[in-house]
């Protein structure tokens, strides 16, 4: 009862974002439209740190298409000085910038009920998570899939952390617009669809392979 | 809005061919609409015979292998890398994919939208001659029977754009140039002229224009008496006018002048005399356009003391040649142009050298071009070839007349070679005694060669087969093209030695599209692009156009020809005339860079775009070598 109270006063474009799933979603991984995103934040911790941009790219049938990509700037309050020489975006920059509201809104009209993929996925997806509950929202409902994980699936390995800069030096990626959102985005895509077509190499690959994980941890 | 991942694909995009002939912001529109596509290795992207895709592909990473099938056979047919371009030419043709394609390995595309792109062949001239270029070879397809014929004649977009290029080299004419009916009185047609300020007026009958009134004509028919001031208008004017359609180029506008000797150019609506007039080009028109004006220089030959000022002129023509090339004007008319001033400093050579000897000469005779000057195809200092015909003589006469022309010749080439063509280090040059010779030895001489043709003598004969008259009697020049055509039409075997061996270039890449470089010497690893590209076209063309005694000597015009007289295979010479065009131009800019003949070229410090412009004119060099092994069944002949 409280959670039906609780939906009357969710604004309309998380209503909208609601009635996505309620459509039956593809099992079929070239038919399945995947996002492919990154976040850039102002730290790691995620009740004090901001996302600073986001941007994404979808994959469908191991295509992306450039002009349905996603790239945007937030606005911040909270602002890490240390972190500026990573990702290079100054608080006050030339950027058009949306506040944080604006932008969640923006971007999660964008996904839907995509399968999200990102690498690390569960820090960014928490990040995403941490804002949309500053504005009194749940969570995100969409499935996930981390490419590093599925890269310890393709290579068998237990425990080693691996880093995106490692796995383009193996997949053969050029490491452009490292630490921009949608740079990060972009190469993970690539990564993506390396990973998988190598995994398919070694044997059949569902749909349902891509969400099992090794580990009893889950995903998130 | 920012866009990294579009701004990314740009970096890679304008790198290539023909998108770096493309300003940014308009890529950047591109780069934003691109898809990128993911291939494991042997997945199609298309089949052949598919219905085309809306989009073209670029190969970003991995290969891509482009193949066919024909008599139940598959045919690796091209093997395309990072940067190449591929499955563009169906979608501007609007047909079915010739071939099918599919990742070599694993492969990540770009696929680039064609209706944006539509936008862009439009737009930038230069990217539809890349496109020309690379589709120059593909004309005719050896495995396709069905697609004879249709393949560059069908690309209204790019022929659109190809005038449009045209024009933009355009001379600029006056348009709506005043006009007065034939039957007014001169009087009247002056004061018109004094009124508009003018100094022509153009005399037009329902507006069509039958005649042209100048200030000279003033001059020398009514200031003389010759005529009244109330004679009609039509009485004085001088007829027919020499016409030309609107998009007529500065090049062409100036040979038309040379040629007809006119102060005037009247422009029509189709070209014709019959056609509407829509404006009048002057002589002071054409030289409002500064410069090293062709013109100006052909008189300057003309009035040249010595062969030191014609050296000095050559020089400026020189800077002509790149200021052509470098504005791309087509390579038709920028070796009309030096082949004209090529000929008319070596008229005043030889009138200088007459001149020096102080006698005219005794008999009727014709000077000669020989070779790539023959053909009118020399843009770059060269050697010269040349030769002599005079008149039979009595037996008596004959050493006296001879020792004369050999004088004349000696003198004639000393001055070229101070102007800047090399002697010939065949001596073929009309100095040497062999090739001064009176018309019945030519005749035998070239009777010889064509009954007898054994492969050495086969080799030096070639270059007289292509020679052209520079100065001196036309009848002479005629009589002795006409009877090389009737020993030909007697001994057709003749062109199968030809055609063996012109064969014994083989087309200039190997397998998988490496270029054939020279395999040792001074030039080991540089391409030829004389004798392996350019030659086996030049020999080709004079093949063909011997067997069909056409007596015309230059490759493009030979091609042309080629194309009327045998419409099935109109394609095949179409495609073989642009080919020749691209490495003319290529051969020549190469030349102009590097401040040598062109000829060798260093594959490693070409830029892709143009390996690609080079590799595109190697296959019709192979379809017309091949049809040459057809026609003259040469394999017949060990």
């Amino acid at each position: 009862m409280l959670n039906f109270f609780k939906h009357k006063k969710y604004p309309n474009f998380w209503k909208e974002y609601l009635k996505t799933f309620k459509t039956k979603q593809s099992k079929n991984i070239n038919t399945t439209r995947f996002i492919v995103f990154d976040t850039e934040t102002t730290g790691l911790d995620l009740v004090k740190d901001r996302i600073l941009s986001i941007g994404a790219i979808i994959v469908i049938d191991n295509t992306l298409d450039v002009s349905d990509s996603f790239e945007l700037y937030l606005k911040q309050d909270e602002f890490n000085a240390v972190t500026v020489e990573i990702h290079g975006i100054l608080k006050v920059g030339k950027l058009i910038k949306y506040n944080e509201n604006e932008a969640l809104e923006k971007f999660i009209n964008y996904i839907g009920n995509s399968v999200l993929v990102a690498h690390h996925t569960a820090f960014d997806i928490e990040m995403i998570n941490a804002a949309l509950k500053r504005m009194n929202l749940p969570k995100l409902k969409n499935k996930s899939i981390d490419t590093g994980i599925l890269y310890k699936k393709l290579e068998n390995k237990k425990d080693n952390h691996f880093n995106l800069d490692v796995l383009c030096k193996e997949f053969n990626i050029p490491k452009h617009d490292r630490h921009t959102a949608s740079g990060d985005a972009y190469i993970t895509a690539l990564l993506f669809l390396k990973i998988i077509s190598k995994l398919k190499k070694e044997r059949t690959v569902h749909y349902s392979d891509l969400f099992r994980n090794q580990n009893s941890k889950g995903l998130l | 809005m920012k866009n990294t991942i579009a701004e990314r694909i740009l970096d890679f995009l304008k790198g290539y061919p023909p998108f770096n002939l493309i300003p940014k912001i308009t890529l950047l529109e591109i780069a934003k609409n691109v898809e990128i596509h993911y291939f494991e290795k042997d997945q199609i992207i298309f089949s052949q015979n598919d219905n085309p895709h809306e989009h073209f592909y670029m190969v970003y990473e991995g290969a891509v292998r482009l193949y066919r099938f024909a008599e139940d056979k598959k045919h690796v047919l091209d093997i395309c890398d990072e940067g190449d371009l591929f499955g563009l030419r169906p979608l501007i043709m609007k047909e079915n994919y010739l071939m099918g394609a599919a990742a070599n390995e694993e492969t990540i595309l770009y696929s680039i939208p064609i209706n944006i792109f539509n936008d862009i062949i439009l737009n930038f001239p230069k990217v539809s001659q890349f496109l020309i270029a690379s589709f120059a070879t593909n004309t005719r397809d050896p495995f396709s029977e069905k697609h004879k014929g249709k393949l560059f004649a069908n690309i209204e977009a790019i022929k659109k754009v190809e005038n449009n290029f045209i024009e933009a080299q355009s001379a600029k004419y006056t348009r709506n140039p005043i006009t007065c009916p034939p039957s007014i009185s001169v009087q009247e047609a002056a004061i018109i002229m004094t009124k508009n300020v003018i100094n022509s007026i153009v005399v037009t009958k329902n507006k069509i224009p039958i005649g042209i009134i100048t200030d000279k004509d003033m001059r020398t028919k009514i200031g003389t008496g010759l005529f009244k001031i109330t004679d009609k208008a039509a009485s004085i004017m001088t007829q027919p006018v020499i016409t030309f359609p609107e998009n007529i180029t500065v090049a062409e506008a100036q040979i038309a002048r040379l040629k007809h000797k006119v102060s005037h150019l009247c422009i029509t609506k189709d070209g014709t005399n019959t056609s509407e007039l829509v404006g009048i080009l002057s002589e002071h028109d054409l030289n409002l356009i500064q410069g090293n004006n062709p013109l100006l220089l052909i008189k300057e030959i003309k009035l040249a003391k010595d062969a030191e000022t014609l050296k000095y002129i050559r020089s400026k023509a020189a800077e002509l040649t790149k200021g052509y090339i470098e504005q791309e004007i087509p390579i038709y008319f920028v070796t009309k142009v030096i082949s004209e001033i090529n000929t008319a400093i070596t008229k005043r050579a030889i009138e200088l050298s007459i001149k020096e000897i102080g006698r005219k000469p005794p008999v009727a005779y014709s000077w000669f071009a020989v070779g790539s000057q023959g053909r009118k195809e020399q843009l770059l200092m060269t050697d010269q070839d040349n030769a002599l015909v005079f008149e039979n003589v009595e037996e008596e006469q004959y050493e006296s007349v001879k020792s004369y022309f050999l004088n004349l010749a000696t003198k004639v080439t000393e001055k070229l070679n101070i102007v800047g063509f090399d002697y010939c280090p065949a001596n073929i040059m009309a100095s040497n005694p062999k090739w001064c010779s009176s018309i019945d030895e030519w005749k035998q001489q070239f009777k010889e060669w064509i009954k007898d043709p054994i492969p050495e003598k086969i080799l030096l004969s070639i270059i007289f087969f292509d020679f052209e008259l520079i100065y001196g009697n036309q009848e002479l020049y005629d009589e002795m093209a006409k009877s090389v055509l009737k020993y030909i039409r007697k001994n057709q075997i003749f062109l199968s030695f030809l055609g063996k061996v012109t064969l014994d270039n083989p087309p200039p890449l190997g397998f998988f599209k490496q270029f054939l470089v020279e395999q040792d010497g001074e030039n080991k690893d540089n391409f030829d692009i004389k004798s392996r590209a350019i030659r086996p076209l030049v020999d080709a063309a004079r093949i063909f156009s011997l067997y069909h005694g056409l007596q015309i000597n230059n490759t493009i015009a030979r091609y042309e020809k080629l194309m009327e007289v045998e419409p099935q295979n109109k394609d095949l010479f179409e495609s073989c005339s642009n080919s020749f065009k691209i490495l003319l131009q290529f051969r020549t800019s190469q030349g102009l860079t590097n401040n040598d003949t062109g000829r060798y070229v260093d594959i490693n410090n070409l830029s892709k775009a143009d390996r690609l412009k080079l590799k595109s004119c190697f296959n019709p060099i192979k379809n017309v070598q091949e049809a040459l092994k057809l026609r003259f069944k040469t394999s017949q002949i060990s």
